[in-house]
């Protein structure tokens, strides 16, 4: 089927610009726990697993969302190349809810060269890099343990996830801080749509390390309590470290239940053009990536159950984003930040909170918004405090980085019919 | 798939431009003896320039190039930026920091450390709003980046902004990467050609019997990227320069390649 041809033939009613990719398979792997079983309870019990920063070697006041386990779980031999923090959290998450599995049955299907690997991250393996500064020998070389090039380069991840699937298509690591793991799933889109590649298996993982702690502690940047996204009374973010997967494909869902088939409908993607660290005052570069998601779906904002927010919980994101949802959405379009549960995973939110987003979908349940008592006026009329029963059929899920990098997604189920 | 490239910029400290390095690759003129430590930062503000880091001055420099070799504006173009190892001398200052006093990291010393600070500074000084990326693969970083970029071209029917750029490592990193200079390339990529076309990509895929690797430059140019990460992709700008129609084999991981053809465009 010619390019055209299958984009017309899948937007169907929908007007939609891009093609809808069903989600195969997908899985999250956060401080909530390995699978995204237990980050589901934790959404849907409303149970935040941030704890005291207990990570750095000195004092940082701030809290985390930390993955139980990695310290003990080192790769298997074959991959003692890649060793490191990071890359274990990657082949953790990639062992959870049947994923490694399902990837490999698309990639025999498909053949390995008709199926790509995207991911995001943002420091990547940079932990085992600050390891290698601080265990300098003499000679001003790093320990012998730590002579391994692809570990202390930005495609680590990437290059790891490749090996440990046996692609051979397309391979490549996006990072563009916290927008990273939503680019990848436009990047798969537009390389399935052009016939490059007939699946993709996209995703993000980042693990806390001492340039994000101290650097965002430089920028005054971390709460020292557990963050309140969309509070009143917020005072900074919660950094936490994640890793997650999607597969996707254009193919019908495997499952035998077809009106539970999730799809990504829609992507948006914008530069704000204003700051480094701080976004453009009026969300003008948040609303575009929003409404060209919309756009491509085909949808009108009210054909949005629900958004996952960026909603870091710093006082500049929360204020503009609030007031973009506010201008553009009506308050049948509810809204919550989950960081207040995971924490801000960087590369890997985009991610999490897309497999939040499909979660929701599946069980027809707004999250609610974990860590927050009093609510901001300015997100009052859209904020779910508490978790609310509805049927879903369309869910946006917003991510903006740093130096004014957005991107929005949308995911659907059962093509938008609830 | 075929792309037209409607703009070029390069540099390198003997390479300050396009015209320099199409006269060099084809034999009309030697190498500069003088050498600029990097490029001038002209996009950015004065107070700026000075501490902007190496990749934010370069990429900028190459990318504002091939903008004005098209005479496109900037803020319509969607920017793919791809490095092979991003900024070193950033990760190795940040780390040296953090080893010895982390409560010292600098807050701009910290934004300046994101992979995409290169692409995010160019958003900024241009007022580009569409769509950014930062991107790395490893050995294959310019042929992954390439590949982004018609894609993109292509899916998306407008013309966008490709930066790949790569400069040297210091520090204790220097036991575990190489990369010497400064070297860095823009092309703005199209979908259709028109009056701007320099030429046409016909790019494609290849199967490779085992390792390969990349064709060495054979020109007068490669002294002056020579060691740097991005160096391979030398040879892409030398078919461009010289009209050379030869397919030239970018090669990708686990037995791949992308093979590419420049010819000049059919009106």
């Amino acid at each position: 089927m010619s390019q055209h041809n299958r984009t017309t033939a899948i937007a169907g009613a929908r007007h939609a610009r891009t093609l809808a990719l069903t989600v195969q398979a997908f899985t999250a792997t956060t401080a909530a726990g390995s699978g995204s079983g237990r980050l589901w309870d934790a959404v849907f019990n409303a149970r935040s697993h941030l704890r005291v920063n207990d990570f750095t070697p000195t004092p940082v006041a701030a809290w985390i969302g930390r993955v139980p386990g990695l310290e003990t779980a080192a790769l298997p031999e074959q991959f003692a190349e890649w060793e490191c923090r990071n890359n274990r959290l990657a082949w953790l998450a990639l062992n959870e809810d049947g994923f490694i599995d399902a990837a490999r049955t698309a990639i025999e299907h498909f053949g390995s060269r008709r199926v790509a690997v995207i991911m995001g991250t943002s420091t990547g393996s940079v932990g085992a890099t600050e390891e290698g500064y601080a265990r300098l020998t003499g000679a001003g070389s790093f320990p012998r343990d730590l002579l391994r090039p692809i570990v202390h380069t930005a495609h680590s991840l990437g290059d790891f996830v490749q090996h440990a699937l046996g692609t051979s298509g397309p391979c490549v690591t996006v990072n563009t801080a916290c927008s990273s793991s939503a680019k990848v799933f436009a990047q798969a889109e537009r390389l399935i749509r052009m016939g490059v590649v007939d699946a993709a298996v996209v995703g993000g993982v980042d693990t806390l390390c001492g340039s994000v702690m101290y650097g965002f502690n430089s920028l005054q940047l971390l709460s020292p309590e557990p963050c309140r996204p969309f509070a009143a009374d917020r005072n900074g973010i919660s950094l936490g470290e994640a890793g997650g997967f999607a597969l996707l494909s254009p193919a019908p869902a495997a499952t035998e239940d077809k009106e539970a088939a999730l799809s990504l409908t829609g992507w948006g993607e914008s530069s704000d053009a204003y700051h480094m660290s701080s976004p453009q005052p009026d969300g003008l570069g948040a609303e575009r990536a929003m409404l060209q998601a919309l756009f491509n779906a085909g949808l009108s904002a009210n054909a949005i159950d629900y958004i996952n927010g960026h909603g870091t919980a710093s006082l500049k994101n929360d204020e503009v984003e609030a007031a973009v949802v506010a201008r553009n959405f009506p308050v049948t379009t509810r809204m919550s930040s989950t960081k207040g549960i995971t924490g801000h995973a960087l590369g890997a939110a985009g991610i999490v909170e897309a497999v939040i987003s499909l979660l929701a979908l599946q069980h027809d349940w707004i999250p609610g918004n974990v860590g927050t008592s009093i609510v901001d006026p300015l997100a009052a009329a859209h904020l779910a405090l508490r978790g609310e029963a509805n049927p879903m059929g369309h869910v946006l899920s917003n991510n903006f980085g740093f130096g004014g990098n957005n991107c929005a997604l949308i995911f659907s189920k059962n093509g938008g019919v609830r | 798939m075929r792309v037209f490239v409607q703009g070029i910029g390069v540099w390198a400290p003997k390479l300050p431009d396009w015209q320099t390095a199409q006269a060099v690759i084809r034999g009309d003129a030697a190498l500069p003896e003088m050498a600029a430590k990097r490029p001038t930062g002209a996009l950015l503000a004065a107070n700026e320039r000075r501490r902007a880091p190496d990749t934010v001055v370069l990429a900028l420099e190459v990318a504002a190039a091939a903008c004005a070799d098209a005479a496109l504006d900037p803020t319509l173009l969607p920017s793919i930026f791809a490095s092979t190892h991003g900024d070193l001398s950033v990760c190795d200052s940040m780390s040296t920091t953090l080893a010895a006093s982390p409560e010292l990291v600098s807050p701009i010393k910290f934004h300046n450390s994101v992979h995409n600070a290169a692409v995010g500074y160019w958003t900024i000084a241009t007022g580009a709003v569409e769509a950014s990326t930062a991107l790395s693969a490893s050995n294959e970083t310019f042929a992954e980046g390439l590949l982004e970029a018609a894609v993109y071209a292509l899916s998306e029917h407008r013309p966008v902004l490709l930066v790949v750029y790569d400069i040297q490592v210091v520090g204790g990193l220097a036991s575990v990467t190489k990369s010497d200079g400064l070297f860095g390339v823009a092309l703005v990529i199209a979908p259709e050609a028109d009056q701007r076309t320099k030429c046409q990509l016909d790019i494609d895929w290849v199967d490779l019997p085992a390792s390969v690797a990349p064709e060495i430059s054979c020109s007068p140019a490669e002294a002056a990227v020579s060691g740097n990460a991005l160096a391979p992709m030398l040879p892409a700008l030398e078919r461009i320069a010289r009209g050379d129609t030869r397919p030239l084999v970018l090669p990708l991981a686990r037995h791949r390649g992308l093979s590419l053809v420049v010819e000049e465009t059919t009106p």
